[in-house]
């Protein structure tokens, strides 16, 4: 088998959705934590800082390079295999009992991932392209005014909210079966692993759930 | 008395120890370069048909498997729980080949031919060591060495196991085999197709006629030789722990075309199934021998005790198998088991709504077991409760499948109450006569496994199903085929509009046309009930003369009625089950006959075969080896009439003696 | 009548693998609580016949749950609601009287319909055909206790073979994937001294078939697992996955 096969077996292409779904997670580490500036309440000054430091960064340039590499990989393989996917079961059962068997949300990463999509294209347009236009212009940009304004619009926070609920339980379940995936699966740490995934999917959310809200409440101002 | 001249059984002279070695180093060899153009049609895909057409396709021969299942895997050898005997010694308790001869030649009650059983056993090893080479997975003890446990009839532990699920395992073994070599094209699979009959052409099996069970058409197949390989005739009895597919078909056919059928009459009863619950039952299922190594079988003393069994104190339990055969206790054949447990039921110590039921209790070594646990893992003065739960666990993990299969069948948890079981229709001895070779008595055409009737005499030994099987498959037929087709390297591929084959279908068609003509008022299974029901009451456990002329003619009635009277829906040029049935009911109500004259003929009672008007005052089986030390073989004579030939058995290593257990 | 359960079934109808289908409605009565779920078929097959209509057809053959033949979707599970049993080990008092019960056969594209409940499923041999083996002829073998296995990794082998290859893991996965069922046989060698010669070919081609049979990809939804009546465990995809990226980072 060559390369190519590698990737044209399914378990390829899983495997490229695992490592792609585990490189993004490191992202949003990187994202929440410098997100959580704003929690220091000075004004914006820290976050601001943090901002900058990431638009301007050689490396941290070259990285958002392979993020968006990265998204794209796991949404186009992703819609791959759910054609894959579809096709192998061509007629419906007329009664279907998927909650005997498994979560709900394991069974609809296609939806939640189509939601975050709709949601990533709503972010960009309120927080990346501003602030490329300024790189770009050459002006500063104030990320944190840039917040508080949308996030004085009860429309945005909904969004956002969605967005946030979505991220959570595309996570709960894509944590654990990314190793899976890997071939990590053992009866002793499989467990510690899914305790982990799930303190680590809603501490992540709960925490980018929590700008919006506070910001719209007024609390960080 | 000789033998009939009809029947050479091709027993190579010599010392029974030699024969085999000596045949296996003279039989005529078939070069590499003309294997390739000899074509073995194997009919059957369990251990024997799976092993067999693996080992044929490895060798070079063209080779085509046809199974009336949807895959090869679903074969009934998958439902065998219990083991596979093989003469290892590994225990290092005195077995040896000479020790499993005996045992089966002692447990078929002196009616197998000695030259066969003898082969078995020198091959038995081989069996395991090439299961192990595929991966099976047997049961292992710590050190990584393999497990053993006993069976019924031997006082060794001889028997290789995995879980509850020995049978499975093999079978997979042998059917991951036969997919390799449908993956390197050596072997054409033909699965949903039945067989429906043999071609003979000038005296010898030159193929089948198939039918495409779900396009309904009918194939012709051309073979150098043809292996019949489809299992037992039980479901004759309708309720038995045969696969509801399980039929006589295949072997019935080459039967009315020339192949003698041997000791028909031969049925072993298993004592340990699952007692029938009620009319809608549709099989019985078996709960494996191995829980008699742990369980203990017993009745109440007192005639009709309606308590539960939990409240029957011990000293008012009757552990009749232990009282009347102290040597073997529980781990009596099965024949006498069954026996001792129709006797106690038909006395009135029967249990469970119907009565017609013992206990089988596994309390006592659970406590055991839980004791033994208790020591090794140093608690001191553990509780009843403790040792209990303990003993549960190890239970659990050696029978835990069959338990969970208990509980699902009858509602009862069997680790809290006893089970209730009873004997039920399990397997066949008798079958396609077969010669040393395994060829019948028509050229080309083979039989192997349960279908044949050549190994177990009249009762066969706990966990030797799976090793007669794989033994014709993997080590006898490879060698023994040689001598047939080695004659046959210029024989060329008959074409199929040969007048023969073409004769053959134009029967079989007209026969599956008169069966969707008839269009009457009774379904099939109607037919089958009312049949089992015949054979079950007049030919089963105990047979005597005068039901056994009673059951022929109430067959020859209820076949005559099935003629004119069964309902076949559908069409036959589809996917039809119920024509499949019908077929096949059909061919069991000939086949019930036979099993009847037998019974009849054989004035004795010998292993599975107990004839009510002979038996010691204690109630065993009392055999007439003056007259009756022989096969059995049927000549179909067409218009269900038979000639009888015998085939005599000579004992020139082991002496005839009673059978004593005791 | 032997029993007292009065049930609407409603059961897939399908001529054959081309035509179209659907369900159709039958009421049973005196239903057991015995019975086996087949068993209660058995009923009503009985009665269309005496009706002179055309019976269900379904595939079923050992009835004691280990040769893998029988194949109900059952009120949207397959082998029904009953954890750890095949159909027909399945029974009736885990039904109550009046219940309406749905009967589809497996769906997957892999496993065309043969008639109403009957499918065909010899996917699953093909894939075994193309690595599901050790390359052993008949007489190769050495003496079996030669080879020394670790207890717990032969009892983990044996629990992987266990699988009956039913297909209730493709029929309720919800992208039709076999790979519990391959992973099962995959794993099995892979634990075994016997299984590692051909272990980097063995992944590979079964993956490579089981692809080419048109099942879909695992999601890690876990349902085949749980629906699983022999309780293969998720454990062996993860192992199929390991032996897949190891053989695909050997291969030459």
């Amino acid at each position: 088998m060559s390369k190519e096969n590698f990737l044209k077996a399914s378990l390829g292409k899983k495997l490229v959705m695992g490592i792609t779904g585990l490189f993004l997670i490191t992202f949003l580490v990187v994202h929440v934590s410098l997100n959580a500036c704003i929690f220091v309440n000075d004004g914006g000054v820290l976050f601001n800082e943090g901002a900058h430091f990431m638009s301007h960064n050689f490396f941290i340039r070259v990285m958002e390079i392979v993020l968006f590499a990265g998204i794209f990989t796991h949404m186009i393989q992703a819609l791959i295999l759910t054609l894959h996917n579809k096709k192998a079961r061509p007629v419906a059962y007329a009664v279907n009992n998927g909650a005997a068997n498994s979560k709900w949300y394991s069974r609809s990463m296609g939806v939640l991932g189509s939601l975050l999509l709709i949601f990533f294209v709503v972010h960009w347009a309120n927080f990346w392209i501003p602030t490329k236009v300024a790189v770009f212009n050459g002006e500063e940009h104030n990320t944190f005014e840039n917040m508080k304004a949308v996030f004085s619009k009860e429309y945005f926070v909904a969004i956002y909210m969605v967005g946030v609920i979505s991220l959570c339980y595309h996570l709960l379940h894509g944590f654990p079966s990314a190793f899976q995936t890997l071939g990590l699966n053992n009866k002793k740490y499989t467990p510690m692993l899914k305790t982990a995934g799930a303190i680590f999917s809603i501490v992540v959310c709960t925490l980018f759930a929590a700008m919006p809200i506070t910001m719209y409440l007024g609390i960080i101002k | 008395m000789a033998s009939s001249p009809k029947l050479d059984a091709k027993i190579p002279q010599g010392e029974i120890d030699q024969k085999w070695t000596k045949y296996r180093s003279t039989v005529h060899l078939v070069n590499p370069a003309n294997k390739r153009s000899l074509e073995v049609i194997i009919v059957g895909s369990g251990l024997a048909g799976a092993s067999a057409a693996a080992s044929l396709a490895e060798m070079g021969y063209k080779v085509k498997v046809f199974c009336f299942q949807d895959s090869p895997r679903r074969a009934h050898s998958i439902a065998a729980q219990g083991g596979i005997n093989a003469a290892k010694n590994y225990q290092n308790d005195g077995d040896s080949v000479y020790r499993l001869f005996y045992d089966t030649i002692k447990g078929g009650d002196y009616r197998a031919r000695e030259a066969n059983v003898h082969r078995l056993s020198e091959v038995s090893g081989a069996i395991i060591d090439q299961c192990v080479a595929q991966g099976v997975p047997f049961a292992r003890e710590y050190g990584g060495v393999l497990s053993n446990r006993s069976f019924g009839g031997t006082q060794v532990q001889r028997t290789f196991y995995a879980a509850g699920q020995t049978g499975q395992q093999l079978l997979l073994g042998a059917y991951s085999a036969l997919q390799r070599q449908v993956g390197m094209g050596a072997v054409q699979l033909y699965a949903r197709h039945e067989m429906l009959d043999v071609v003979n052409i000038d005296g010898k099996c030159r193929g089948i006629i198939a039918r495409d069970l779900i396009s309904g058409k009918l194939e012709r197949h051309f073979g150098h030789a043809v292996l019949i390989a489809s299992g037992g005739y039980g479901n004759v009895f309708y309720l038995s722990t045969n696969a509801m597919g399980s039929n006589v078909t295949a072997a019935w056919k080459a039967h009315k075309k020339g192949a003698f059928f041997g000791n028909p009459c031969y049925t072993q009863i298993h004592p340990t199934c699952i007692p029938v619950s009620g009319d809608h039952q549709s099989k019985l299922t078996l709960m494996s021998e191995s829980l008699r190594n742990d369980g203990r079988i017993w009745v109440p003393k007192k005639a009709g005790d309606t308590r539960k069994p939990t409240d029957i104190p011990e000293e008012e339990r009757d552990y009749y198998l232990e009282r009347r055969y102290p040597a073997f206790g529980n781990l009596v054949p099965r024949d006498v088991a069954s026996r001792a447990a129709k006797e106690r039921c038909d006395a009135g110590f029967g249990v469970g709504a119907s009565k017609l039921a013992v206990y089988l209790d596994f309390a006592a070594n659970m406590m055991r077991y839980g004791q033994i646990e208790a020591n090794k893992q140093n608690l001191h003065n553990p509780s009843k409760e403790q040792i209990r739960e303990l003993g549960r666990a190890v239970v659990k993990e050696k029978y835990g499948n069959l338990f969970d299969m208990y509980k699902q069948i009858t509602g009862e948890d069997p680790y809290e109450v006893p089970m209730r079981i009873y004997p039920a229709v399990h397997y066949t001895m008798g079958g396609l006569w077969v010669d040393y070779n395994l060829q019948t008595t028509v050229p080309g055409l083979y039989a192997l496994g349960e279908a044949n009737f050549s190994d177990h005499g009249a009762n066969r030994l706990g966990a030797s199903a799976l090793m007669q099987g794989l033994a014709d498959g993997y080590f006898v037929i490879p060698y023994t085929i040689g001598d047939y087709l080695s004659e046959e390297i210029r024989t060329k591929a008959i074409p199929t509009d040969h007048e023969a084959f073409v004769k053959a279908e134009a029967e079989v068609q007209e026969r599956i046309n008169k069966l969707m003509t008839i269009k009457g008022t009774k379904s099939v299974d109607y037919f089958h009930k009312q049949l089992g029901k015949i054979m079950w009451e007049k030919c089963g456990m105990a047979r005597n003369a005068e039901g056994l002329k009673q059951a022929i003619s109430e067959i020859q009635k209820l076949r005559e009625e099935f003629w004119k009277n069964v309902r076949v829906t559908g069409e036959a040029n589809e996917f039809n089950p119920e024509l499949e049935k019908a077929g096949r009911v059909a061919d069991f109500l000939e086949l019930g006959e036979l099993m009847c004259m037998d019974a009849l003929n054989r004035n004795e009672s010998c292993g599975g075969h107990f004839r009510e008007e002979y038996q010691t005052k204690d109630g065993e089986a009392l055999r007439d080896d003056d007259n009756f030390a022989y096969v059995a073989a049927w000549e179909n004579k067409g218009n269900n009439a038979w000639e009888l030939h015998k085939e005599e058995l000579k004992f020139e290593n082991i002496k005839l003696a009673q059978r004593n257990y005791a | 009548m032997s029993g007292n359960m009065n049930l609407t079934l409603k059961v897939w109808k399908q001529k054959n693998k081309d035509a179209k289908g659907a369900l159709e409605t039958y009421q049973v009565k005196g239903i057991s609580p015995d019975m086996s779920f087949l068993e209660m078929f058995d009923v009503l097959n009985e009665q269309l016949i005496t009706e002179g209509k055309d019976p269900i057809a379904f595939d079923h053959d050992c009835r004691e749950g280990i040769c893998g033949m029988c194949s109900m979707y059952i009120n949207g599970r397959p082998h029904g609601p009953v954890k750890g049993v095949t159909t027909c080990q399945l029974h009736m008092r885990s039904f109550k009287d009046g219940d309406t019960i749905v009967v589809e056969p497996w769906r997957s594209a892999a496993f065309p319909v043969v008639k109403d409940l009957a499918v065909n499923r010899s996917a699953f041999d093909r894939v075994i055909a193309a690595g599901g083996f050790v390359s052993v002829n008949t007489g190769n073998a050495k003496d079996a206790n030669n080879i020394l296995i670790n207890k717990d990794d032969a009892d983990d082998a044996f629990n992987a073979a266990a699988c009956i290859g039913c297909g209730a893991c493709v029929a309720t996965c919800k992208n039709g994937s076999a790979m519990l069922f391959v992973s099962a046989k995959v794993s099995q060698l892979a634990l075994l001294p016997q299984g590692q010669i051909e272990k980097e070919a063995r992944v590979l081609n079964m993956v490579n078939q089981m692809d080419e049979e048109g099942f879909g990809a695992c999601s890690v939804t876990g349902a085949c697992e749980i629906e699983c009546p022999k309780g293969i465990s998720l454990e062996n995809i993860a192992r199929m996955n390991r032996e897949f990226i190891g053989a695909n980072a050997t291969k030459k």
